[in-house]
């Protein structure tokens, strides 16, 4: 496996401080915590339906924890004000599962959406910027197409595009290569790390794809039953001797994961 | 006891389910309201909106109200020849569309065709994320899609209700002069006398207000959407029954309170 070599400062900029949340009866996060430094690139792993989403809509407040605090330079995300929370949200860049482009819209005025509500740019700057934009994710001559005119692998580009189109300080990737081939995949993982260095920007990135966390990630978090049971670099995390995380890693079918899922269908 | 729980149980929910969405209607109005003094001013969606809103419902505008004013005359005058009045027939017809039928049924036309088309629209970018990834992006749905919508009915209907009195009057009078053999004179004079100014006037604010409930409730509806196509299927219909509903109650009390 190839490994990152780590570069983040040793400030924590994104605290998660025993997130809980449940959705009727149904627990999702059990008291989740992590710690993310400024500039690293943190991936969280888990099976699906653990609560990778749903802990990265906390993070940019578009859920409320029940229990528990989402704290961004040390200030709570669930206790600020609108605007406070406005201001807070162009620091952060968020690209969907499926790219969430908006349909209505070209994929030039996608991009550049964020660049015209929220800057005083002239409609010149705006279009190089989207222009550069674009070329980071390899994308030419699909401005004018729309979204539903795109393949998966390109949406999800231009969900890229739009999300760092503001130049942001913390990039969230919510499975960037979830239904990609595995050289697509390979291809957005490098996409990542390459806008993770040029921009110097903090990233979390939520996928099940171990190829890929492996490659992108400088701390490696692994989500289980609603709560974080192994954090660490890459080279570390993947030697641990946690059985769950053993049996994540080699991928097998028996195991504590899936007696577990047995055990609540019985 | 398990059979009252069983009867009172859904009763409750119920209850609960109508404050619920009440609650959340106010709640979302105020939002919109509040949004919509703050800038930045979104022009050229509130401008695409009112094209599809105002513009795009002239077809279907004008057919309504152009056949209920025929209808209206064609009724009225039998029942008014039983007791020789058919020279009041203009009168009816004017009245009846200005104050009423006009507002109402362009009201309900627009609920239709657009109220549900904006639940539709809204719940698809619920159910593809979209909605989120407004938010991401720093910027508040409300304010970004349900205040240039809404705005867009609180203007537009006032003047479809206004294109669809003159429709509907203009209707009456083909009914009444073409086929009916009425004098056009006459009609025409008494399309005039007893309809005064505040008739129209109290017609095109029942319309602006419904132009507010509809949109509004369209965009609630779709703003809710949960579970996928199936969700987005219920909202549309439900923007269309609740809009209507919502026309047609505070029709009443409208009336009631501009006589």
């Amino acid at each position: 496996m190839v490994h990152r070599t780590p570069h983040y400062q040793e400030t924590i900029l994104l605290r998660l401080v025993d997130l809980h949340k449940s959705f009727g009866p149904k627990k999702v996060l059990k008291g989740l915590s992590l710690d993310v430094h400024r500039g690293e690139s943190v991936v969280i792993v888990g099976g699906s339906g653990t609560g990778k989403s749903v802990t990265l809509k906390n993070i940019i407040g578009l859920m409320c924890p029940d229990e528990g605090h989402v704290l961004v330079d040390g200030k709570d995300v669930c206790h600020m004000k609108p605007r406070e929370l406005n201001m807070m949200r162009r620091r952060f860049g968020m690209s969907f599962q499926e790219g969430a482009l908006f349909d209505s819209m070209s994929v030039f005025e996608n991009v550049a959406f964020p660049l015209r509500r929220h800057t005083q740019k002239t409609e010149k700057e705006i279009e190089a910027r989207v222009e550069e934009c674009l070329e980071l994710v390899n994308l030419y001559g699909v401005s004018d197409k729309r979204p539903s005119e795109l393949s998966g692998g390109m949406r999800r580009r231009v969900g890229f595009a739009r999300a760092f189109s503001l130049a942001p300080e913390i990039l969230l990737f919510d499975e960037p290569t979830t239904g990609l081939d595995p050289v697509m995949s390979d291809v957005v993982a490098d996409l990542i790390i390459e806008m993770d260095d040029k921009l110097g920007a903090t990233a979390i990135t939520i996928t099940h794809d171990l190829k890929v966390a492996f490659k992108i990630a400088d701390k490696v978090a692994m989500i289980h039953d609603g709560r974080i049971i192994e954090q660490g670099p890459p080279e570390v995390f993947e030697k641990s001797t946690n059985p769950i995380v053993r049996q994540f890693v080699e991928g097998r079918a028996e195991g504590p994961l899936t007696d577990e899922r047995q055990e609540a269908r019985d | 006891m398990d059979t009252v729980n069983r009867i009172f149980e859904p009763v409750g929910n119920l209850f609960f389910r109508m404050f619920e969405e009440t609650g959340r209607w106010f709640q979302m109005l105020q939002r919109t309201f509040v949004w919509t003094f703050r800038p930045p001013f979104e022009v050229r969606e509130w401008l695409r909106q009112m094209v599809r809103l105002g513009i795009d419902s002239i077809p279907v505008v004008a057919l309504t109200t152009m056949f209920t004013g025929m209808v209206m005359a064609l009724q009225t005058f039998t029942g008014f020849q039983r007791v020789h009045a058919e020279n009041f027939v203009a009168s009816v017809v004017s009245l009846a569309m200005v104050r009423e039928l006009s507002p109402v049924l362009v009201g309900l036309m627009v609920a239709g065709r657009v109220g549900s088309s904006m639940a539709a629209e809204i719940g698809t970018m619920r159910v593809t994320e979209q909605l989120d990834a407004l938010e991401a992006l720093a910027t508040d749905p409300v304010h970004y899609l349900f205040v240039p919508r809404v705005l867009a009915g609180i203007v537009m209907l006032p003047f479809l209700t206004l294109l669809g009195d003159a429709i509907g009057i203009a209707g009456g009078y083909l009914v009444a002069v073409k086929l009916l053999g009425a004098n056009p004179l006459v009609y025409d004079q008494n399309t005039w006398m007893f309809l005064d100014l505040k008739d129209i006037w109290s017609g095109l604010v029942k319309a602006a207000v419904f132009g507010l409930l509809l949109t509004l409730t369209g965009c609630i509806k779709g703003y809710y959407t949960t579970g996928g196509a199936e969700g987005v299927g219920r909202a549309t219909t439900s923007a269309v029954v609740t809009g209507s509903l919502l026309i047609l109650l505070s029709d009443f009390f409208l009336t009631k309170v501009l006589f």
